[in-house]
């Protein structure tokens, strides 16, 4: 059995530059296509109710960029749908931080216009004295998703049989959490 | 023995080109590659200039293809099918049918895209006009996808499994070219 613990206070916010949102498909039976969203924001709130995760990616961001068919398919109606939806949002509804390094976190996971309730499980790390001052932690998270649930739908037969791309997507989060010393 | 190499794309930096380039460097012993560059002085099928002297862009086509052994022919995908000229190409070696330059021909088919899926549908497609025409071709595909990032700077393959599985169905088809002789012998 694992003990909560709760080692975070006031807001944290995710540094750009070493943190990551990532997603895994399979395509074509074998494959793992892979991608980012690079244009993150997230913050870690620790009050009197708890934990609360929230984050924003802007779809745009995402790392197709070339071919541009293939960019314009994804940020499209069948997929993202960026010109209506131009962010991918979550928020928590429950943080959980073992002892042990594990953490859980549940919340509702809003992709192209439809809110999910979604949970992911992964690590955490506590706040440590950064070296350019302040406090630094980390929380990694990872979760599939079936990409159905958010109207995703497309798909293509192969000519071998079954499907081109797969319905389940994996999620992964890797947040370096920042705490600046205020003033 | 000689494979025709036919790419289904005629730009200059194709990357079905590219592949085939790629599939000449990887052939077995005593079998070279020869590239048929002639897709564009085919014209559009007119069943009018299929007469005793065909059209000279089609006679260097089923000249080609009879002095071949067997076909290596990589074809892009447009509009989740093969290239116009390309059909078009197949359309003219087909004729006249049934006693045509593609019968019992043993021919892979390859296929490059930068999209992800690698022209696997075009590839399917090909196969099977191919297979309409009387040609004997080979069940595997090869989809090369993301091309745009498939390529080593010296133009191989960077995949090691799209390596060996282009290894593996160049093996397959100069040992359909074989096989007759190997049976009689």
């Amino acid at each position: 059995m694992t003990t909560a613990v709760q080692p975070f206070a006031g807001t944290y916010h995710a540094d750009p530059v070493h943190s990551s949102f990532g997603f895994g498909v399979l395509y074509s039976g074998t494959g793992k296509f892979r991608g980012t969203l690079d244009d993150v924001s997230a913050t870690l709130t620790a009050g009197d109710d708890g934990v609360v995760l929230a984050g924003a990616a802007r779809v745009e961001s995402i790392s197709i960029r070339e071919p541009e068919m293939f960019r314009a398919h994804v940020l499209g109606g069948e997929f993202f749908d960026a010109e209506n939806h131009p962010e991918v949002k979550f928020r928590s509804t429950k943080v959980d931080l073992a002892e042990d390094g594990t953490a859980r976190v549940e919340g509702e996971l809003t992709i192209a216009g439809t809110t999910r309730s979604v949970a992911a499980a992964g690590t955490w790390r506590e706040p440590v004295d950064a070296a350019g001052g302040g406090l630094r932690a980390g929380l990694e998270l990872a979760t599939v998703i079936d990409r159905r649930d958010f109207g995703f739908d497309w798909q293509m037969e192969l000519p071998s049989g079954g499907e081109a791309l797969a319905y389940d997507v994996t999620l992964e989060i890797d947040l370096q959490l920042v705490q600046r010393e205020e003033g | 023995m000689r494979v025709l190499a036919i790419s289904g794309s005629l730009r200059r930096d194709s990357h079905n080109t590219r592949l085939l380039r790629a599939a000449a460097e990887m052939l077995p012993p005593g079998v070279e590659l020869v590239r048929f560059d002639g897709l564009p002085d085919v014209p559009p099928y007119d069943e009018d200039l299929d007469g005793d002297l065909a059209p000279a862009g089609v006679q260097a086509l089923r000249e080609a293809i009879e002095d071949a052994d067997a076909l290596l022919i990589s074809t892009p995908e447009y509009n989740a099918s093969i290239p116009g000229v390309l059909k078009n190409a197949i359309d003219w070696a087909s004729r006249p049918f049934p006693d045509n330059a593609l019968r019992d021909k043993p021919v892979a088919v390859v296929g490059a895209s930068t999209g992800l899926f690698g022209a696997v549908w075009a590839q399917a497609e090909l196969r099977k006009a191919l297979r309409h025409t009387g040609a004997h071709v080979l069940d595997d595909e090869l989809p090369v996808g993301t091309a745009d990032h498939a390529f080593t700077p010296g133009g191989k393959l960077l995949d090691p499994e799209l390596n060996r599985r282009l290894a593996d169905l160049l093996d397959q088809l100069t040992r359909e070219v074989r096989a007759p002789l190997e049976l009689a012998s």
